[in-house]
């Protein structure tokens, strides 16, 4: 039996399990913010055309508008102005062959909980890699933190205070160490940013962004489900929409299980 | 004194709105447009000076047709009065008895007012707008007396929030929160106040909570599903909507490259009193009689700059303007039901987006006092403050003038 196939067979008798890693797309889920002078992410937000009514007598559809990073979604290197000259930067240039790759998922979920500013160090990476082996090259890297399960309670998602925003993400060196030295994919996350909230104070400022797609890899945001995924083992697809020199896009991520 | 109306029978049929006799000749409209303004204006003969009443084409004593709308004195002195007990007109049909009388202005002309019930011997005139929105004649008690706005008669031309309920849609910002403190101090029954973006804790938000009145709730005028849930659970309770969101980037077409900001601006300031307009008019339209406690008014925060564009906040300018105009046509729906559109047109509010721009700006305080004013003294189109109120003598005697020296 081909590989092909036997995935086939395998979905069908349900040995492989599909588990979607989206947010839902709603206009009540939050969205980024910027401070008000800056330019503004359009929120998601939908208006309906007809509901087989005068507007439309037998057919039911919407209009909605989004920013290119609303929900759950894909950034691109051309996102960050480290990948800006980059070939094959944006959605549409990017090669399909990297929508499809293996997920290590890294577990800092208990870490996030106490401490909404958990940062992931090159250090927790390795004790990972003692556990579950070394990540392999190509793969996506994904932050576990149960940060999806807060999604309800948009407050908590975006957890602000005085001084901002505080979600985990990763550190400078763990970022460098991902790309350098295990030459990932990208890197995901369940918050807002692939960056923590208070990333703005690292050094470079928000090390995620600068470094991942400075060496033309890729972030996922807005993820969940990471609990029903495996360390390892778990195939990801992640495919934005083609849109021309577009920085990113809102998706439909799953995994094969 | 009015006693706080009994809580609503939700099985009971709520009565459709009547109207009072609404036509006008185009030279009544006169008194109309001052009363909008909150202004007692008479037409005086520019030759012999007699003050004309009612409004006609030509002096009542010397023929001449040079008749100006002019500001006129408001005392007066009963010379009759009556109670009417019956009535054809449908609208009087259902709120007889109704006091009127004869009043002998000081300024000449003898007319035909409705009175207020302390009203005695000598009184004070005013032009008020009725639930047809048309300017008829009031004779109120010269001394200012407790509860005076409370008279039965006199609540079918104001829109009072006293014993009523209200929406304010934005308490995020200080103009917000001292509608809602302004609001409870008039004595409104209930306040609910809007904030978008629910998870950005914002300053004043624990002082709001503390306002027994007040009640918060998330809305984001931008989100249509969000307003159409509102509307679903509180539209059918809404008295006064107090459309007071906003948003305000201080660019002009040169300074700001694309057409986001602007779209902001659009969304919130036209389309989401478009939206409001379009899920909690139904409902206030429906309880315009809803006994003392009536739906009766639904304000607008516009912009001095709704008129003339300054250019500096020029995309602002256009979206005010936008919104205006619609504003037009909501207070043409609303008119059959006798709920009043009430305009507020301010300078330069003294906030964030006006950081730049040199004193005298409206304070936030002050321009909430204002607008409760306006709904206690039945004005439609209000211009708060020394600054709106000299723009709009500007705007009123050259527009053209005012595009010049705004775009100096």
């Amino acid at each position: 039996m081909s590989v092909l196939s036997e995935l086939a067979s395998g979905l069908l008798s349900g040995k492989v399990r599909v588990v979607d890693l989206t947010q839902t797309l709603s206009p009540e889920f939050p969205h980024i913010s910027l401070p008000p002078e800056m330019g503004q992410a359009w929120p998601f937000r939908i208006e309906e055309v007809s509901h087989y009514d005068e507007r439309g007598p037998a057919w039911y559809w919407n209009n909605f508008s989004c920013g290119e990073h609303t929900g759950t979604h894909f950034d691109a290197p051309v996102h960050w102005v480290s990948g800006k000259d980059l070939p094959n930067n944006a959605v549409d240039t990017i090669p399909p062959r990297d929508f499809v790759g293996p997920a290590c998922v890294i577990d800092c979920s208990k870490e996030s909980a106490k401490d909404a500013d958990f940062l992931l160090t090159r250090e927790f990476i390795l004790e990972w890699e003692k556990r579950h082996g070394k990540i392999p090259s190509k793969a996506w890297v994904l932050m576990r933190t149960d940060w999806s399960k807060r999604s309800a309670d948009a407050a908590a998602f975006q957890n602000y205070d005085e001084t901002g925003q505080h979600t985990p993400g990763p550190d400078v060196e763990a970022v460098k160490f991902l790309v350098a030295e295990r030459d990932i994919l990208g890197f995901g996350t369940e918050s807002i940013g692939t960056d923590a909230g208070q990333a703005y104070h690292l050094r470079p400022p928000y090390p995620c962004h600068y470094f991942m797609h400075g060496a033309g890899r890729y972030g996922l945001q807005c993820l969940t489900n990471l609990d029903q995924l495996p360390p390892t083992g778990a195939v990801v697809f992640a495919a934005p929409l083609k849109i021309r020199k577009g920085s990113g896009s809102p998706l439909r991520v799953i995994a094969l299980v | 004194m009015l006693t706080r109306p009994k809580r609503k029978n939700p099985v009971l049929r709520t009565r459709l709105p009547t109207l009072p006799p609404g036509a006008r000749s185009r030279v009544a409209l006169g008194l109309t447009a001052a009363a909008a303004l909150g202004r007692f204006e008479l037409q005086q003969c520019r030759d012999c000076a007699t003050v004309q009443y009612p409004p006609r084409e030509a002096c009542q004593k010397c023929l001449s047709i040079r008749l100006a709308w002019r500001a006129q004195r408001p005392e007066g002195s009963i010379l009759a009065d009556t109670e009417l007990h019956h009535s054809n007109d449908l609208f009087f049909r259902e709120r007889l008895p109704w006091r009127l009388g004869l009043v002998k202005l000081a300024c000449g002309p003898t007319v035909v007012a409705h009175l207020h019930e302390s009203a005695r011997n000598e009184v004070t005139v005013r032009a008020m707008l009725d639930r047809a929105g048309q300017a008829v004649l009031v004779a109120l008690p010269q001394k200012e007396a407790a509860n005076m706005a409370e008279d039965r008669q006199l609540r079918e031309f104001t829109c009072d929030p006293k014993f009523r309920k209200v929406l304010v849609t934005d308490g995020k910002t200080a103009l917000g929160q001292a509608l809602v403190k302004e609001l409870a101090k008039a004595g409104a029954d209930l306040i609910w106040v809007g904030y978008a973006e629910p998870w950005k804790k914002f300053a004043g938000f624990e002082e709001l909570q503390k306002i027994p009145q007040a009640t918060l709730l998330p809305l984001d005028v931008t989100d249509s599903k969000n307003v159409r849930e509102v509307a679903a659970e509180i539209g059918g309770k809404v008295d006064i909507l107090v459309n007071n969101a906003e948003l305000h980037r201080p660019f002009g077409i040169a300074n700001r490259a694309g057409v986001d900001t602007a779209r902001f601006e659009m969304d919130v300031n036209y389309f989401g009193l478009l939206r409001l307009a379009q899920e909690f008019a139904p409902a206030m339209r429906s309880r315009g009689a809803d006994g003392q406690a009536s739906a009766v008014a639904w304000v607008n925060l516009l912009s001095i700059y709704a008129h003339a564009n300054f250019p500096p906040h020029g995309t602002f300018s256009a979206s005010k303007a936008a919104a205006h105009s619609l504003s037009q046509c909501l207070r043409a729906e609303m008119r059959p039901a006798g709920v009043r559109v009430v305009n507020v047109f301010p300078g330069p509010i003294d906030d964030e987006w006006n950081q730049l721009l040199p004193p005298p700006k409206v304070a936030p305080a002050a321009l909430a006092k204002s607008m409760v004013k306006a709904l206690q003294d039945g004005v439609e189109d209000v211009y708060p403050g020394d600054v709106a109120q000299e723009w709009l003598e500007r705007w009123r005697d050259n527009p053209k003038a005012l595009e010049r020296e705004l775009s100096a």
